[in-house]
Formats: C-alpha cells, structure tokens, sequence
C-alpha cells in the first residue's frame, strides 16, 4: 500500500537538471568552454618544456619547500621512471587537473570556511550540505554534470571539486575556530579592524590548519582522477580504465604506479612546511 | 581631570541588558537576575576615579567582576550603562558611547593591555610581537625597530629577539607582553592578572620590574590581582571587588587597618603586613608614653630616658645616669653599622625596616617627624601588628591607626 504511491523524487531532480540543461546550455556551454581551455593552458604550459628540464624544476621546487635531499632525489627519480615508462604527457595533465581543482577549492572553500567560523548559523546550514558532498557516490552526481557540461575534462573537474571541497572548508573553520580568545582580545586591544583581526591573527594563527586542508584536499582530487577518466577526461585515469576494459595487466600497473608516485609526491612537498617550520625553530 | 573616570558603570553581558538593569535598579542580586534573565552582571554601580601616575589594582577573587571592569577601559566589554570617561588630549572620551573609529584610535593610541596569559602570536618573532601594536599605529619600519629594540633593552630581552615565544619561559614571555604593549607608549596601560601565570619567585621579580620601570615611565597602570599581597605591592590605590561591586577603595595602609568589611578583613588577615604598614600606624604615640617631668620613657627595663624641648625635639637621651647620643638611620643606611642603642628614624618607615633595625640594635627605635618626636616602637607594637591585632578595634594598647598619609609612602612614584 505504501508503494503503491511512489514518491517521484528522482524524477523532480531529473526534470530540473532538464530544465537546467534546456534553459542553461548557453551558459553552462560557456562556463564548461573557459574552464577547459584554462585547463589545457596549464597542460600545455607543462607540457611545452623539455621533460627533463621540467623534472629539474620540480626538484629544485621540492629542495625550496621542504629542503630534504632525500626526497629531492625521490621526486627526480620518480618523474624519470615515469617519463621512461612513457606516462609523461598523462601525468602532466592530471597534474595540472590535480592543481587546478585545488586552486578552485581553496579559492571556494577557504571564504566559506573563514565565513563559517564568523557566523555559526552559516556552518549549521552547511554542515548537512558538506556531509552529503563527501558521501552521496560521486557516479551519482557524475550524471548530472555530464549532461550539463558534456563530455571531457570539466565534469570530472566539477566532480572532483564537489567532492575535495569540503576539506579545505572544514579544516579553514576548525583552525579559525580554535583561535585562542586571548589572541582576539590582544588583537582588539592593539587596534586591529575586523580585516586585520582576520588577516593578522586568525589567518596565521589557522594556517597548519588550512595548509592540512589544502594537502587533503590535493589527495581527494587526485583519487578521483580515474573517475573523471570514466566521462572522457585526459590524464593517467585514461590508461587505467583502458586497462580495465581490456583486462591489461601491464598497462593498469604501470598507470597505477604513476598515480602512486604523483601522490606520494604532491603529498610530502605539500605537507606543513609552516608547522615543520615552527618546531624547527 | 583624573585620567580615568568611571560613573555608575554596570556591565551586563548581554546585547538587550534593559530587562536585567531594570531588575537591577529594583535592587535584585546577581543570581536572581540570573535566575530570572538568563543575563550575567560583570559589574554593578562602579564609581572609580583613577589618576594620572597612579597605579589603581582591581583586586578581587575570580568571578569579583575586576577583570570585567578592567575590560571595559579599552573597550572590549562593553558598558552597559553609565559612562567612562578617558582623558584624552585635554578632553574627556567617553569609551561607553564614542564611535568605533574614536574607540580604535584609543586603543592604538591611548590605551595598551597585557594580558594572564601573555597572548603572543606564536608565528612572529619577539621583535615582531613587540612590534604588533606600532604596526597598528602604521609606523614606519626604521621608526618601529627602533622602538622595539628600545623596549627589548628595557626588559632585558634584547639577545632574544628573534626567537619564538614559545622558546621563552613564562616570565620572559610575560615581559614581551609588556614590551609589546610599552611600546605603544600609550599613558594607560592595563595589566589583566599579568603575573599570575607565573612561579611565586618570577613574579616577585617581575613586580620588582614593574615598580621600577614605572618610575621610570609614569605610566597610569589599572592593575587586576587577586592576591592582595601584590595589591599592596604594587597599588597606590587598591578597589576591592567583590560580586561586581567595589566594596572599598583607598591606599593599601587604609585598607589593611581599616577594611571596610569582614570580607576585605579576611584578605587581609592572610597578608603580610611587613611590605604595608608604616612606623606611623605601629607606633605607641607620644601621649601614651610615660612622662616624666619633660623626659619620657623609652625603655623601662633599661633605664632609658629622652628629655624634649617644647616642641617636642630631641634635647637628650640618657641610660641610667649615662649620656647617650642618639643615633640616626634614613633609608638606605646601612643598618649593621647601627650600634646597640635606641635608633631615630623617620616616622614613615617600613615595618621591614622598622624589625630590621630593632633586630640589629636590640633597643626600641624614637620615631620623629619634622624634627619632632612622635611616638617610640618597640617589641609589643611591633609583635601585634605582625599578629594582626591593630586590626582589632577594642585593642587600646597597641598602635592605634593613627591618621594615615599614605600620599607620602615611599612606594608611591
């Protein structure tokens, strides 16, 4: 009997991603053009160097931020190995995805999270939307975007920052959240505005906290590379699914340990240099 | 013009307080408002008038409202009735109704805090720290590094200024909060239980410091504690908080002989009297000595007499049938060079001294004043104010608390 009255539910959210698609093409069209071509721009960027100078930048980078010649070595040998098995021109595009849906990310995501912090009724709000981001099956709203966007990278892009984006917001509130009382009060007590009571002290003072969710939210985007391969974007998801619809175990390993090596790296050049900083001290 | 002025303050913590100060005017306590609104009341009817120079300490247990009050000078409570008036450039400020931009610029300008627990940003250097507030100022760069070195010399933390404050113990740490905000060279600056947080032996040390870098700088310091000791230390004027109100405010000598109820009485039963009381509240007065002819008694037991003129100046003193001359002592002598004989000294010395010089010379000590002698200090006066009882009103044979001027104590600036 309960059934017998089935709620069309699915079916409202497929009637309005039709509307949004019929009365939104254009502008959907338009967004999905501009964010492709930065994308490509970025991949065209790394692609236009000479590998091996480019692998002698990216060390040099690794040796500036995290100044240990062990993993220096370790991110040489690793981008070698990768352009040797032939995987130099996917990695570069799922770096520059990787990148580009963390800059979007912490470009989103750190606002709303400082938002959050400064008005609790705002993080109530978006608590459930952040919960529900993180768990509904990332094939579910794959769909969707799919139609809107069409086929290729932005989908997988849009996916991969629904997905990583409430990282950067959660660990941005935690670390403004925890700003100590004594710190504010200071911070009032010399003079400082509300932007410079943001800036001077609760930025810094959430900074690990903020770096913790950018490095997190690199890690997310990264898992969600293959996926985004699933809806024709380019990079070292490609190969994979490639290598699981032929059952190529060759090609599916060398791929994976691509994506290993990417991740470790992005990983341990990413990690906290700020608060390795300060007990270093 | 006192530098600060607080009239009829109540601090609620709320943003609608009218309910509770209507409950409040109806004479209700602090719990049933609570009770009743839900709404906390910091502070009730301050009246407090604080002078350029002075050191003023709020002194209270926790939960008194002193920090409340504290809290409202430079604005980070609000005040939810009354007015609090901050002089500024020859006019009067009124923190509790001036515009946010005027409160900004008092707190850049006019106003610097340090704070129980220091409240340094851990991610900037000592120097950095110290600098924060004359960023504020917009100095520009030479002009501030100059002024914090100035200050980091003055607290003795000038090899330390490019370390973290977490590298720093407690007390160094707390002497960059007060570099930081002395370098605001602000005329106010208040001091939220600055010490507390610290070892009993770093904090003597710390008020020490702070006693002599005020003679230095003549700043007007509102001083929170809770510990009377150091009220009486460090105050020239001390407000006894108790629920949100002030129960008693006077100098710290006041205070200790006449407190206003049982509650101060029972803060000051635990102190020690020899770092507040003066020769002038100890002493037995010249009317209440024995007279003879015009030679009074000094010392029965040894025979020992001083004659006086009209005026009460010291004629001569004799032992038995042998003349003395009367030595003399004046802060900073050296006590162990006194011999054993009765000792004239000012009629303002500390106690400390007072049971120095007795300890050394074994005889009692004349007290004078202007040439005149007024009273003589011996073993009993000194062993009932040790024990408390010039505390006691019925007690006739101690010192009584005579008329008090503590303006001229030696501790004041």
């Amino acid at each position: 009997m309960l059934t017998d009255h089935k709620l069309p539910l699915g079916q409202y959210i497929a009637d309005f991603v039709e509307w949004l698609t019929l009365n939104g093409a254009e502008f959907f069209d338009s967004v999905a053009d501009t964010l492709e071509m930065l994308i490509q721009g970025v991949t065209h960027g790394l692609l236009w160097f000479n590998p091996l100078v480019l692998i002698g930048l990216f060390a040099l980078l690794t040796q500036l931020i995290q100044r240990k010649w062990a993993l220096t070595a370790f991110c040489a040998l690793s981008f070698l190995l990768i352009l040797n098995l032939g995987y130099w021109q996917e990695t570069m595009e799922t770096l520059a995805q990787v990148l580009f849906a963390t800059l979007v990310c912490v470009a989103i995501g750190v606002p709303l999270g400082i938002a959050a912090a400064h008005k609790p009724m705002f993080y109530t709000f978006m608590r459930p939307v952040l919960d529900l981001m993180q768990t509904v099956p990332t094939f579910v709203y794959l769909i969707p975007t799919l139609t809107l966007f069409g086929l290729g990278v932005v989908p997988g892009l849009i996916s991969t920052v629904v997905f990583a984006i409430a990282a950067p917001i959660r660990l941005t509130y935690l670390g403004i959240q925890d700003v100590p009382h004594e710190l504010l009060d200071a911070g009032k007590a010399f003079g400082c505005s509300r932007w410079q009571l943001l800036s001077r002290i609760e930025l810094p003072h959430a900074m690990p906290s903020i770096g913790a969710g950018v490095t997190q939210c690199i890690m997310l985007s990264l898992s969600m590379v293959v996926i985004a391969a699933l809806v024709g974007a380019d990079g070292l998801g490609k190969p994979v699914v490639n290598a699981l619809n032929t059952a190529d175990i060759a090609l599916g390993f060398e791929a994976g340990l691509s994506i290993v090596l990417l991740a470790i790296l992005l990983d341990r050049v990413c990690k906290q240099p700020e608060a390795k900083r300060r007990t270093e001290a | 013009m006192s530098m600060i002025r607080f009239e009829k303050v109540d601090v609620i913590f709320s943003k609608q307080p009218r309910e509770a100060l209507a409950l409040l005017d109806q004479g209700l306590t602090r719990d049933q408002i609570l009770k009743k609104t839900g709404q906390v009341v910091g502070v009730e009817n301050a009246n407090l008038d604080i002078e350029r120079g002075e050191i003023c300490v709020l002194m209270g247990l926790s939960g008194s409202g002193k920090s409340s009050l504290l809290r409202c000078i430079n604005g980070l409570n609000t005040v939810s009735r009354g007015r609090l008036l901050i002089e500024h450039e020859g006019a009067e400020v009124d923190i509790a109704s001036c515009s946010p931009a005027t409160l900004k610029a008092m707190r850049t300008k006019r106003i610097a805090m340090v704070f129980q627990k220091f409240a340094l940003m851990p991610w900037l250097t000592v120097a950095e720290n110290v600098g924060f507030g004359l960023e504020m100022q917009h100095r520009p760069a030479a002009e501030r590094k100059k002024l914090v070195d100035e200050k980091l010399e003055l607290v003795g933390l000038s090899q330390w200024r490019d370390k973290r404050p977490d590298q720093l113990s407690g007390g160094m740490q707390q002497r960059v909060g007060l570099a930081r905000a002395l370098a605001m060279d602000a005329d106010i600056l208040l001091m939220d239980e600055p010490f507390s947080a610290l070892d009993p032996l770093i904090r003597q040390q710390l008020q020490d410091e702070l006693l002599v870098l005020q003679r230095k700088l003549h700043k007007t310091i509102v001083f929170v504690s809770h510990d009377l000791d150091e009220a009486l230390k460090l105050g020239s004027r001390i407000a006894i908080m108790k629920d949100g109100r002030i129960i008693q405010y006077s100098k710290p000598e006041e205070i200790v002989l006449n407190p206003a109820d049982d509650y101060v009485r029972t803060f000051v039963a635990h102190t020690n009297p020899l770092n507040v009381l003066c020769g002038e509240s100890l002493m037995r007065p010249l009317q209440q000595c024995r007279h003879e002819g015009n030679e009074i008694c000094v010392d029965q037991g040894r025979d020992c007499w001083l004659g006086l003129d009209d005026n009460n100046g010291v004629q001569c003193a004799r032992q038995g049938g042998q003349d003395l001359k009367l030595q003399r002592w004046a802060p900073g002598d050296l006590v162990a060079n006194l011999r054993r004989e009765p000792t004239l000294v000012n009629v303002r010395i500390a106690m400390r001294d007072a049971l120095q010089i007795r300890y050394q010379t074994g005889h009692k000590l004349v007290l004078e004043d202007n040439g005149q002698v007024v009273g003589i200090l011996g073993d009993s006066e000194l062993y009932h104010a040790l024990l408390g009882k010039n505390l006691e009103k019925d007690d006739n044979n101690a010192a009584k608390p005579v008329q008090v001027q503590p303006a001229e104590l030696s501790r004041v600036v």
